[in-house]
Order: structure tokens, then sequence, then C-alpha cells
């Protein structure tokens, strides 16, 4: 059958041949293809009755939970323990503050990716003014309670990192792509350095690095914020990753447009700035995207060097109840939902916005 | 004016002055021991077989390649590594691509305005009254806050000659700007180059239209082989080529 032809039929005649070519070809295959979905029927509604038929929802005592004798989920673990689930060890009686500052955080998010703010000057006050309410109200101080950061935790700290630690990775894997392919060769032989190094070594020995050996190297009586040495570690093991998704962005661009760059008089930094990089970065959308996603995910191996993230806290409030503690499960299952949550926003806002970018400039 | 085959001497008259220019890409060598004048305001038609070295050389006149051996001087600056010369030089000279090479992120006004605000300082409204004025030249203005991939092909060539003119150049080099058209454009672009050369901008066109050659140019130059083979007014290069290499290739391409 020539392929034109399937491409012009409706969706539905195209996926019935998808399905009869690749699950129901020969008699073993259909048999195949039966077992595995009535295994995965199966698993779906043991799930299901487990996860909702069964469950306890809202408030109730660990006692009504044990009586289920593990037949349902326990969510009135969530509904008990959200708060220390949510912000960890933060102090209880303040924890309306994370939550408000979560909350900004996340506005934060949603409006710069609205294309009203899509301007210098409107993002930059936005960012710098929401951090610092953020950071203010985190740390306390003018009229708050003061909260020192070894006592933050949960969500706020994940958010924190990603997000943070993906923005300063930014122009720091720009510089380090641009580096890369610069025509000084000592410029270029430290990117590369730099890149392969940091790409050749896990997060986690980066994260021990900043934590215990950085502290070797600084004057005795000066000491970074850990969570801060967290952030700086966690920046600069991103910018290597989104150095090379820049890198492969500019490489797909055509001579020709750095040539009437150069033709109309336009300098190095202009040349990046106004032609290069505003390409380079739009057809790299999805890649960066990739890598945030990563980023956001990552963060739970700050553990390993005792900072309490979402994860960590989300383990810590259901094992530390003596009287919870069986319920770990629906604990994790909380947290993935949470993360799900947020990767899949970022995902579908990359699709968005690529479309979007790309819609006006097509012909 | 009289145009006479010989290269003449430098003279205050002369905006482009080539003397001995070799190019090498690696072994290659893609421009041989090249002297070439160009007078202010002189239309020049470079053709010549593919590969011969006609891109090579308008592209070493504004530095998009670098020369091994020879002079080159633009309006009495002469280029060298010296980035400021190099600058001076390219506010001096507007280039047009064969594809076109407009920025596609960018709308046709803001291609034009680009190197006006960032390159020449101009402010906004001075530099977008000034597109605006050569939109209208090249018969764009309704076009102006599209993106070039939603213009046609002429379209977007003539948008690419306003773009340069936008820099108020004093020379102009083509390199084959409408070999990428579809045929029922090539002519609207031809239109907006033949009413420019008619303003006495100097040219230099690397192209096969030697309708256009014939209209316009004071002189129609050769190349074959990294070498300037022939030059001479059109009237005489079309009728009494001296060498057997450019009748051959007059054979072909006029399909005589
Ligand atoms: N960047 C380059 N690297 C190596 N060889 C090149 C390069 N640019 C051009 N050349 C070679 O130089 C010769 C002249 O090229 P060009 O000036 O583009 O020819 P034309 O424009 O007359 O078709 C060709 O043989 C071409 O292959
Ligand atoms: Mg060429």
């Amino acid at each position: 059958m020539n392929s034109h032809a399937t491409a012009r039929r409706p969706a539905s005649e195209r996926s019935r041949d998808w399905l009869r070519q690749n699950l129901f070809s020969s008699p073993a295959n259909t048999l195949t293809t039966l077992l595995v979905l009535t295994l995965l029927a199966w698993l779906a509604g043991r799930f299901f009755s487990w996860a909702v038929l069964n469950a306890v929802w809202g408030q109730a005592s660990v006692a009504t939970c044990n009586a289920l004798m593990g037949q349902g989920a326990c969510w009135a673990v969530v509904a008990d323990k959200w708060q220390q689930m949510l912000f960890g060890i933060y102090p209880q009686a303040e924890q309306w503050r994370p939550a408000l500052a979560v909350l900004v955080f996340c506005s934060i998010l949603v409006l710069s990716a609205m294309r009203a703010c899509w301007r210098v000057r409107r993002l930059l006050v936005l960012w710098v003014g929401g951090s610092l309410l953020c950071a203010w109200l985190m740390a306390g101080g003018l009229g708050l309670t003061p909260v020192p950061t070894a006592l933050w935790g949960g969500l706020p700290i994940t958010l924190m990192l990603a997000v943070f630690g993906t923005l300063f990775a930014f122009p720091l894997g720009i510089l380090l792509a641009l580096g890369r392919r610069s025509s000084l060769p000592i410029l270029r032989a430290a990117s590369i350095s730099y890149i392969e190094l940091v790409r050749g070594v896990p997060l986690i020995t980066v994260l021990f690095m900043a934590s215990i050996m950085f502290a070797l190297f600084l004057p005795e009586g000066v000491s970074f914020d850990k969570l801060l040495r967290a952030q700086v570690a966690i920046i600069l093991f991103n910018a290597a990753y989104l150095a090379e998704v820049v890198r492969a962005g500019l490489q797909a661009l055509p001579r020709g447009q750095y040539e009437a760059a150069d033709a109309l008089g336009l300098g190095y930094w202009q040349t990046q700035l106004l032609v290069v990089l505003p390409q380079a970065l739009k057809i790299t959308i999805p890649a960066q995207v990739n890598s945030f996603i990563d980023n956001f995910k990552d963060t739970s191996l700050v553990i390993i060097v005792s900072i309490f993230d979402f994860l960590y806290a989300v383990r810590q409030a259901v094992i530390s109840d003596l009287d919870w503690r069986h319920y770990f499960v629906e604990g994790y299952l909380f947290a993935m939902a949470v993360y799900w949550l947020f990767c899949y926003t970022m995902s579908h806002y990359s699709q968005w916005l690529e479309q979007h970018l790309s819609r006006d400039q097509r012909n | 004016m009289h145009h006479s085959a010989q290269v003449m001497p430098a003279t205050a008259d002369d905006i482009i002055h080539i003397a001995g220019l070799d190019k090498w890409f690696g072994n290659f060598q893609a421009l041989r021991n090249i002297s070439l004048t160009v007078k202010r305001g002189e239309r020049i038609v470079i053709c010549g077989p593919s590969g011969s070295g006609k891109s090579t050389l308008i592209r070493c006149l504004n530095r998009l390649e670098t020369h091994q051996a020879g002079t080159v001087i633009v309006d009495g600056i002469r280029l060298n590594d010296s980035l400021k010369n190099i600058e001076a030089v390219r506010n001096d000279i507007g280039m047009v691509f064969q594809h076109f090479n407009l920025f596609p992120h960018l709308t046709v006004l803001e291609n034009c305005t680009l190197a006006p605000i960032w390159v020449r300082k101009q402010p906004r409204a001075t530099a977008e009254a000034a597109a605006m004025k050569l939109l209208e030249r090249v018969r764009i203005t309704d076009q102006a806050a599209k993106y070039p991939g939603q213009l046609s092909g002429g379209q977007q060539q003539r948008v690419a000659i306003a773009r340069a003119l936008c820099m108020a150049p004093r020379i102009m080099l083509f390199d084959e700007p409408t070999s990428a058209l579809d045929p029922e454009m090539v002519k609207e672009v031809l239109d907006t180059m033949v009413s420019l050369a008619r303003d006495g901008m100097t040219m230099l066109c690397v192209t096969h239209e030697m309708g256009f050659a014939r209209a316009v140019a004071d002189r129609v130059i050769f190349m074959d082989q990294g070498e300037i083979v022939e030059q001479a007014p059109p009237e005489i290069f079309f009728s009494q080529a001296k060498s057997e290499r450019t009748r051959q290739f007059l054979d072909q391409i006029l399909d005589r």
C-alpha cells in the first residue's frame, strides 16, 4: 500500500491498521496480546479498588486504616501529615510562611510563562521582587521570627533548588557553549574541560565536594550556608548539561545567519545576543525542558548532604510517627503525584511554547 | 563616461582598489592574483562558471573571507587584521545573499532596524521611519509587521535589499540575488536593483542575468578558475569577447 494513501485516511482507520499489524499479526501474537491485556486489566482493577474503592479518604484514625488489613489505601495519612510532608521540620506554628512562599513562587513561574510578561524589565521586577519576598517569608526577620536554613525543608527546598538551579545555570551554560565554539584556543579548551569534567561525574559527587571538600579550601572561620553551597553545586552541575543543549542549537543555525550579521557590521556579542541565541534557544526548548525535568527530580539527591527536600520530608513525616509508619506507600504515591504534576505541567507548557513561538513565523 | 577595459591606476575616484589578491582554502587556491579597480558609482556585473571564485572575490571585500596576499582597499580603508578597519569597511558595504539570510525570528521591520539601532545607535523611531521609507521603495510596506517566513522568495529578497540599504552603504554587493528564486519572482528583484543602479549606487553584482548586465552594467567581468579572464563594457563583452573561454561560457548561458 502506498504511504500517501495511508497518511490521508482517517485516524481511526490508521490506528486499526496499526493494531492489526503490530498486535494481531499471527495467532501466537494475538494470544500474547490478549494475555498481556488481561494481566494489565487485572492489575489496574486491583490498584483501582485498593486506591479508590476500598480506600480511607479524608481525616480518619489509624485504627480505621488498620482495620482495612491492607485491602485499601489509607489516604488519611496524607490528610493527617500533609503539612509536615510539604514543609518538613519548619516550625509548625510558622508553616503558613513556606506555604505562602510556595504560592508566591508558583505565581512567579506561572506569570513568567505568560506572553504579557515577556519584557526584560517586567521579568526582572517579577523575579527579583518575588524571590526576595519568598526569601523573607522563609528566613524571617523584619517582623517575622527568624528561621535558620537548617530548619527549612520540603517542597520549598525542592522548588528552590530546581528552579534557581536551572535559572542561574542558563547564563553559565550559554557562556560555556559559546566558549566551546570560540576561535580562541584557551577559551575553547577551558570550556571543553569544564563541560566534560562535570558531565563525567555524578551529581552526588559534586554535592559532596560542595558540602565537605569546599570547606577545606576556605580560611578558618569562614563558612557558607550549607543550602547555598548545595544550590551553587547544582547550578554548576546543570550548567555543563545546558551548555551542551545550547551548543546543539548553535550548531543548527545556518552559516548565512552569521554572515548576514557580519555583513551588517554587528559585533560578536550583538550577533550572539540579537541573532544567534534567540534562534538557538528557541529550537532547543524541548531539550531545555527535558533538562529542567531532570534537574527537578535530581534535587532529591541533596538528602546525601543532609538537606531535607520534599521527598525526604514525605518519608520522614510517615516513618517518624509510630502509629502511621506502615503507610509510607501512600506517602510515596502522594510525593509521586506532586512530582508528576510539576513535570507534566512543564512538559505541556514547553509544547505550547514551541508551537506558539513558531506559529507566527511559519509560512 | 567612457570605461576602458584596462585596470586603471588608483585615483581618488576609485572606491575599491584590489591588487595582487590571492586567496587559498587550505591547499586550494580560489583566487589568483586578482587586480580590480572600481570607480565611485560604477556598476559591475561578475559572471563565470560555478566555482570560479565570484562569491569569494566579493566576500573578500567585506572580509567575510580573509585573503592571504595582495591588497584590498575600500573607500580608502585597507583591509587587514585590524578590527577597526573591518568594522569601518562593513559600515560602508551592504550585501545581499543568494539565500536572503533574513533573520527569521524578527519581523521585516525589525530585520531592517536591527543594525541601524545597534550598530549606528540610531533612536528606534528614526530607524523605523528610515526603514519604512526603504521598504516603500522596494514595495513591501504592507508586510512590515510580518515575519520573513510568511513572505514569498521575491519579497524576502527585496526585504534583504532594504535591510542592507538601511545602513546607508556606499557600495552594494549582490551574490546571485535571483538564482534561488522562482522564475516569476526574478523580475521584481531585478527591477529593484535597476532602480538602485539608476540612483548612482556603486554595485558589484554576481549574476547570470545578462539582460540586467546589458541594461545597467558599466563593465562585465568574466571569471574562471580564480582568475579574471576578461572585462569589458557590456556592448563589447557580449559581441566581441576576446577569450575563447568567455565565448564558450556566453554560448552556454545565452543558449546560442
Ligand atoms: N569555505 C570554503 N572552504 C573550502 N573551499 C571553498 C570554500 N568556499 C569556497 N570554496 C571553494 O572555492 C572555489 C570558489 O568558490 P566560490 O567563490 O563560491 O565560487 P562561485 O561563487 O564562483 O561559484 C570553489 O571551488 C569552492 O569549492
Ligand atoms: Mg557563488
